[in-house]
């Protein structure tokens, strides 16, 4: 019942450490540290990696921001509720807002082209995640998130809302449209 | 000095009346919250499973933040109290200090936890358990949580007081015991995980209230995550002296060294909290380093710390079991232990849930740039079932069949049920985890009422893979409940109705006799193979590790599939 009682040892620091224990130490120490240089390696060598790029804002004037870049670049409306699907420029920024319950605008984005892709939430927290690709991201009000995107798959993506927000948060599908050039 | 002690006959523990009455009021007290929370589990299962999807979406919400209230912060801080008191009280052969003040503890505790019960109740606080502002809920929803905070702090520091009681009246030797090292080190972590929780609910409380205009929502998730993450790694603590503990009860297992394990404990003090920066790894507005550095635990040291318990426990069971002459071949310690014995079969399901399935996912997970392809899917309640519900409570549960007869002093009716009772829950629990992650790596969301996005403006689909995984999550869950409902009828039933048990146990006022310092150990000279004396656990680790590597790097293969984005 040695656990359950004070070690046979006064000073326990002085205990001697099993053959066992310190070879596995030795491995389990190696593995971490490698883990740990794993991430600033994908950093430098990685393609995936969100840099931290982010700014503050207001919903008023990110709001601004999605409505000129709607104004400019809508292609065609869709779905009952008249959602504009805009085609941005290659290269340029693109505005997307989470809200409740939508996703504003679809977007239409050409392959291989890279996008300054920016999100904010107007209202509460959202989720981003963009599917059946399942790459995610937390959206916060008050910020505005870039992250700079090169589609290299052409197709119909969703945008699933996947941080609660509310009754009709499983009705918050947005769309990104990727044609090929 | 006359407070009314007894020992118990078949364990040799001294419980001090006034603590005894407490440890047993406290976990009783969790075992009904974890009834009670577990039955919100079954709904959200029944909810989540394509084919049955049970209950409304607003009565969905609001079941799934209370199942989360109770079970995540409810449930297991009762039980983590009365573990405390143990640890404290009866380890140690001394009084508790201030009584009356623990008596206060628990009635805010519970008084807490009703008020929240009753925000919830009312509707108007489905907001999860992690409220994240700027959704608004009811003002006494904060309240409640603040309350059962200060109780649970209130139980900290009686803790503290009963270790200066114990010192200061020497009721025993040499340095505290490693299970109750373990507990002070969950102790420590709580009561920075509840200061945390008051920088963060009590200016929200007064938010809800209107005395303050604006709360930033992403210093929100950075100072709440302080709370909800540690909370966890309070668990982890407890669970990991539950483990020791039980090795010591079941086979008489001497630790390893003292010292690398109390170290790891320090490791865990100085480290694990840091655990909170994963839920921040793809939020906009915090830098790459203070991610990295974060999350990697500074470089993976409270990682390690757990990787040497997961070795050092089962390895003292084996270097136990070959002292008993199970020395032959790998493997005969493991396969000649009391399988049947649901005490230990409890803890080394839970040691080995955790470990392969929580500790390998939460690792992976918590890597920054694989957060992206994991985040809010279903993938995260994924990992902490196996963390919380198959390692904390599988390990609580195991001490649980150990107190009855010694605490309550009952035996356990159905015994066959007990014996039964570790595997539905521990493995139901682990499969319906690991499906939850096979979802969530095809893109399942969690807290997330219909995976058909039914009404929404756009359509998608996903594919079949995900809903059969979905459809397991159901058909695993299920059996999880039978096993959590199994218990609840072993225990409940013992503590009602279970015979008396027959060594008598009288109280006196006699002080007991000063605790002695554990007799040194054997020399392992003879037993165990190649200079170790744990094989089988060396091996079993190195399976371990092996695991890890590959799932590790799979996750890294799965994320360079992904769109290229900086």
């Amino acid at each position: 019942m040695s656990a359950l009682m004070p070690p046979s040892q006064r000073v326990w620091s002085d205990q001697p450490v099993d053959r066992v224990e310190g070879t596995w130490i030795a491995i389990a120490l190696v593995w971490c540290l490698f883990m740990f240089v794993m991430m600033p390696y994908w950093h430098v060598f990685g393609k995936q990696n969100y840099g931290g790029e982010a700014y503050r804002t207001t919903p008023a004037a990110y709001s601004a921001k999605v409505e000129a870049m709607v104004e400019a670049h809508t292609v065609r409306k869709e779905t009952a509720q008249d959602i504009p699907v805009v085609r941005p420029p290659a290269g340029s920024d693109v505005y997307l807002a989470a809200r409740l319950w939508s996703w504003y605008p679809a977007l239409e984005l050409v392959k291989g082209e890279t996008y300054r892709l920016h999100i904010s939430s107007l209202d509460w927290q959202h989720g981003f995640s963009l599917q059946p690709l399942n790459v995610n991201a937390q959206i916060v009000p008050g910020y505005e998130m870039v992250l700079t995107i090169t589609p290299d798959s052409s197709g119909e993506f969703s945008i699933v809302c996947n941080e609660y927000c509310g009754l009709l948060h499983h009705t918050m599908l947005g769309k990104i449209y990727v044609v090929d050039r | 000095m006359s407070e009314l002690i007894r020992t118990c006959p078949r364990s040799g523990l001294v419980f001090h009346k006034t603590a005894e009455t407490l440890i047993k009021v406290n976990a009783v007290t969790a075992v009904v919250f974890l009834a009670v929370g577990g039955l919100l589990g079954l709904l959200v299962v029944l909810t989540r499973w394509p084919a049955v999807h049970l209950l409304q979406a607003d009565t969905f919400y609001q079941v799934l933040t209370a199942h989360g209230i109770i079970l995540l912060l409810v449930w297991i801080i009762f039980f983590e109290i009365a573990i405390l008191y143990f640890c404290s009280s009866t380890l140690l052969r001394s009084r508790l200090a201030t009584p009356r003040l623990a008596w206060l503890a628990y009635a805010l505790m519970l008084g807490g936890a009703a008020v929240t019960a009753v925000a919830i109740l009312q509707g108007g606080s489905s907001v999860m358990m992690t409220s994240y502002v700027p959704m608004p809920a009811a003002p006494h929803f904060y309240l409640g949580l603040i309350l059962f905070a200060v109780g649970a702090l209130i139980g900290c520091f009686i803790f503290l007081g009963t270790l200066v009681v114990a010192k200061n009246e020497r009721t025993y030797q040499g340095s505290i015991p490693l299970v109750t090292f373990g507990a002070l080190t969950a102790c420590i972590i709580a009561i920075f995980t509840i200061a945390s929780g008051a920088i963060i609910l009590i200016p929200t409380y007064l938010w809800s209230i209107g005395y303050i205009s604006h709360i930033d929502p992403l210093m929100y998730r950075i100072i709440w995550w302080a709370l909800g993450h540690s909370s966890q790694q309070i668990n982890v603590s407890a669970h990991v002296a539950v483990w020791y503990a039980i090795a010591a009860i079941v086979f008489g297992a001497r630790p390893m060294s003292e010292r690398v394990s109390r170290t790891a404990f320090l490791l865990y003090i100085l480290f694990l909290q840091l655990a909170s920066a994963h839920h921040i790894l793809v939020d906009p507005g915090v830098g790459t380093e203070w991610k990295i550095f974060n999350t990697s635990y500074a470089m993976y040291l409270a990682v390690l710390a757990s990787m040497i318990h997961g070795l050092t426990i089962p390895g003292a069971i084996e270097v136990a079991q070959r002292e008993k002459g199970l020395n032959n071949g790998l493997f005969e310690w493991l396969r000649k232990a009391p399988w049947g014995n649901p005490v230990f079969s409890g803890m080394f399901i839970s040691l080995i849930g955790f470990g392969f399935l929580g500790g390998i996912s939460g690792v992976v997970m918590g890597t920054e740039q694989i957060n992206l392809i994991i985040h809010n899917t279903i993938y995260v309640p994924g990992h902490f079932h196996e963390t919380v519900a198959v390692g904390t409570t599988l390990a609580f549960m195991a001490l649980t069949y150990f107190l009855v007869p010694v605490l309550f002093r009952r035996e356990l009716i159905l015994p066959k049920l007990a014996q039964w009772q570790p595997y539905l829950f521990g493995i139901g629990t682990a499969l319906m985890g690991l499906f939850m992650m096979g979802a969530g790596t095809m893109g399942v969301s969690r807290r997330h009422w219909d995976m058909a996005f039914t009404g929404a403006p756009f359509s998608f689909e996903y594919g079949g893979a995900a809903y059969m995984m979905m459809g397991l999550t159901g058909i695993f869950g299920l059996i999880s409940v039978i096993g959590g409902i199994s218990f609840i009828v072993v225990i409940v039933g013992s503590l009602l109705f279970g015979k008396r048990v027959e060594e008598k146990s009288e109280y006196t006022t006699a002080r007991a006799p000063q605790l002695p310092m554990a007799p040194s150990g054997p020399s392992h000279a003879n037993i165990g193979s190649a200079g170790f004396v744990a094989p089988g656990t060396f091996v079993l680790a190195l399976v371990f590790l092996a695991t890890f590597v590959v799932y590790y790097f799979l996750n890294w293969m799965y994320l360079s599939s992904v769109w290229p984005m900086n």
